[in-house]
């Protein structure tokens, strides 16, 4: 039966053309990002979920299986997967999307990175050594990202090139309208002080000028304890906060709590594509984020 | 920085030395080789003080229970790192106390190839066996103290042997894995050494997916069967089995994550169904007035467990497990072999745990084990708390 199915899986392999190049995201935001450079030249699939904390994924076989597949693998990198794709790159036995191959993207080259640590030391929490991963918050980023990956599909598709060239004009100008409309919307959030959850949102808030003045978590990837969230309260005593944020896949308990307590909102982020209805795309994604943010600075709940 | 990494023991501690040295120094933002050491202990306590032996087998080495009291468990230092765009090595050296004495093991040192076209990868060196499931889990991995006795009692521990393992992925989004290995056959439940140097061999199966978003599940079935040559059991009179053993393994596991999130809560159920059968010739007491006979051993060891994480950092696990034999010894004058004949109750345990990480580095647990596996029916309360820490960027673990 093995030898059979074998046989089967080999003839499938053998025979199945390469209608479309086969790319492999490891966060919604570079699926999205994929679709709109690739269009229908490309078969895309996401690995997680705006729903998933993607430092803790767990190297399923259903991702191997993926992974095995794939002409291109399109990572955040700077650690941000560290934990499980190098396991999926050893069972995964691909060499095309091994790191240092041409399947191999990971988008966080392409951006000026934020919060590089000078010293690294665990008792600081999952510091990462290349700087804060979470660099889709800001939209200038995406802008950055765009045009190497249209390029890296370009090179491994040389066939469609001319395609992916021409989306990523189109994408670039779509952007920077939109650019213009959220920077514009968003104005009068520069200089609100606002709480965080995770530290994940810095690219966010160096964009659009917000004052993180606290994070619940004590350090990052340590989850709020009650000690550490009374001395965020204490603290807001002295500099308060207009609202607390959390990412969708985030425990919303510690954000209650403390929001509850000052008597401000908690306001819930997409973080990335289909973290929220109406975050359908890279688009939706930052007219969602800036809606809520604009929501939440107005409420005087 | 340090380009190839050395797997000779003391090089091992110097290079570790060095390497946190140079992360010291310089910003560490290339951590390559990847090092990391792992630091566990116990502290144990016992309710029963008859010897660990277990009806109807015979204990391989090293399967004793953790020591009473305080004590260090292995202290593994992880080293790994591409050597090139073709290979990746990893090693794993682990000091232990054995005798009061610090003994090193390299419990793995392998080479796995990074670039074989179709689907294909080749593993070389010193490895864990994809037999079963928790064969090839770490120490510091594992959801209990210690193994299942599956394990204990028919492999003595895991099976990590020298050799080579060649396997094959398909390109399928069913999950669907096949591999065989060639092995050495020097370790349990292998043994002697006075074969070719490749007296076992391994295959395997593994199908897995996911359903839905937040269930993901894989099915496993290995078998092991090794060539034994005077493979010695027991301490103060030797046991030695020549012969085959056959090891087969059927196992399970299942993952819950609401949304395909594990961070706030999750739970997973692992069931490993393993049967070891021998065939061959038993000698009692090789070296002072042997007896000898036929033998014929049938022993099946399973275990079901679960472990949920009910809130972020806390774990709680529960794992049953039972070992049955059916043995037959053609010659058994003086009762030497009793021990394998004994069917009057099928050993068993029951484990509950409790578990505390405060970040994905560091574990504190509590373990409770009810252990049913002496002769004579002896039972014996068992209290465990145990730490594992991990110092250095922590190696992606398997599903």
């Amino acid at each position: 039966m093995i030898l059979r199915s074998m046989i089967a899986a080999l003839a499938v392999m053998a025979s199945a053309p390469a209608l479309a190049l086969d790319v492999f995201a490891t966060v919604p935001e570079w699926g999205a990002l994929a679709r709109e450079l690739g269009g229908g030249d490309v078969e895309v699939y996401t690995a997680t979920t705006a729903l998933q904390n993607v430092h803790h994924i767990q190297a399923r076989p259903s991702l191997i299986a993926k992974y095995r597949q794939a002409d291109l693998v399109i990572a955040t990198g700077a650690d941000l997967e560290s934990g499980w794709l190098p396991a999926l790159a050893e069972k995964g036995n691909n060499p095309r999307v091994q790191p240092g191959a041409p399947g191999f993207f990971e988008a966080f080259r392409h951006v000026k990175m934020l919060e590089v640590p000078e010293v690294l030391d665990r008792s600081m929490g999952d510091v990462h050594p290349y700087g804060n991963p979470h660099i889709q918050t800001s939209a200038p980023n995406i802008l950055a990202i765009a045009g190497p990956l249209a390029e890296r599909l370009a090179q491994l598709d040389p066939e469609h090139a001319a395609g992916y060239r021409a989306r990523a004009a189109e994408f670039e100008k779509k952007w920077r309208a939109a650019l213009a409309r959220w920077e514009a919307q968003a104005k009068p959030l520069a200089g609100v002080p606002v709480v965080s959850t995770h530290r994940d949102s810095s690219y966010l808030y160096a964009w659009l000028g917000l004052k993180e003045v606290a994070t619940l978590e004590p350090k990052p990837g340590i989850p709020p304890s009650v000690g550490h969230l009374e001395k965020v309260l204490e603290g807001l005593k002295k500099q308060p906060a207009r609202m607390v944020l959390r990412a969708a896949y985030q425990d919303d308990k510690p954000a209650r709590w403390l929001a509850e307590r000052v008597h401000i909102p908690v306001v819930e982020l997409p973080f990335s594509v289909g973290g929220a209805k109406g975050a359908d795309d890279l688009f939706g994604y930052f007219d969602v984020t800036i809606e809520r943010l604009l929501q939440g600075a107005g409420g005087t709940k | 920085m340090i380009q190839h990494p050395v797997f000779s023991v003391a090089a091992g501690i110097v290079l570790l030395c060095a390497t946190s040295m140079a992360a010291a120094q310089s910003s560490a933002r290339s951590f390559n080789p990847k090092t990391s050491l792992i630091l566990q202990g116990t502290y144990a306590d016992y309710s029963s003080e008859a010897e660990p032996a277990v009806s109807g087998v015979l204990l391989g080495p090293e399967t004793e229970p953790r020591p009473a009291g305080f004590s260090l468990a292995e202290t593994e230092l992880v080293i790994e790192a591409n050597v090139d765009d073709q290979f990746h090595g990893w090693a794993t050296v682990a000091l232990e106390n054995e005798d009061g004495e610090t003994a090193v093991a390299v419990e793995e040192a392998y080479i796995n190839t990074l670039a074989l076209p179709a689907g294909f990868a080749l593993k070389f060196g010193r490895f864990f066996s994809e037999l079963g499931y928790q064969n090839h889990v770490h120490a510091h991995g594992w959801d209990f103290v210690d193994l299942p006795l599956a394990y204990r009692a028919l492999l003595a521990g895991q099976v990590n042997d020298d050799g080579a393992q060649l396997r094959w992925v398909a390109p399928t989004d069913l999950f669907f894995e096949v591999g065989v290995e060639a092995l050495r056959g020097a370790q349990f439940p292998g043994g002697g050494d006075a074969g070719d140097g490749s007296n076992a061999g391994v295959a395997f199966v593994h199908l897995g997916g996911d359903i839905g978003e937040s269930h993901a599940w894989r099915v496993g079935l290995s078998h092991l069967a090794t060539e034994v040559d005077n493979r010695l059991t027991g301490e103060d009179t030797p046991t030695a089995f020549t012969g085959d053993s056959d090891v087969s393994v059927l196992d399970f596991v299942y993952k819950w994550a609401p949304d395909g999130n594990p961070s706030q809560r999750n739970f997973v159920l692992t069931l490993e169904m393993m049967g070891r059968r021998e065939k061959g010739t038993l000698t009692f007491d090789p070296e002072g007035t042997p007896v000898a006979s036929a033998y014929e051993g049938d022993q099946q060891g399973s275990y079901l467990q679960g472990i949920y994480k009910f809130m972020p950092r806390w774990r709680v696990g529960l794992r049953l497990e039972r070992l049955r034999s059916d043995n037959t010894v053609a010659n058994n004058p003086g009762g030497e072999f009793d021990a394998l004949l004994d069917e009057s109750y099928d050993p068993g345990r029951a484990s509950v745990m409790l578990d505390f990480s405060n970040s994905e580095f560091s574990r504190l647990r509590l373990q409770f084990t009810r252990d049913a596996t002496r002769p004579d029916d002896e039972k014996d309360n068992e209290v465990f708390v145990q730490y594992v820490m991990s110092l250095g960027p922590h190696p992606a673990h398997q599903f």
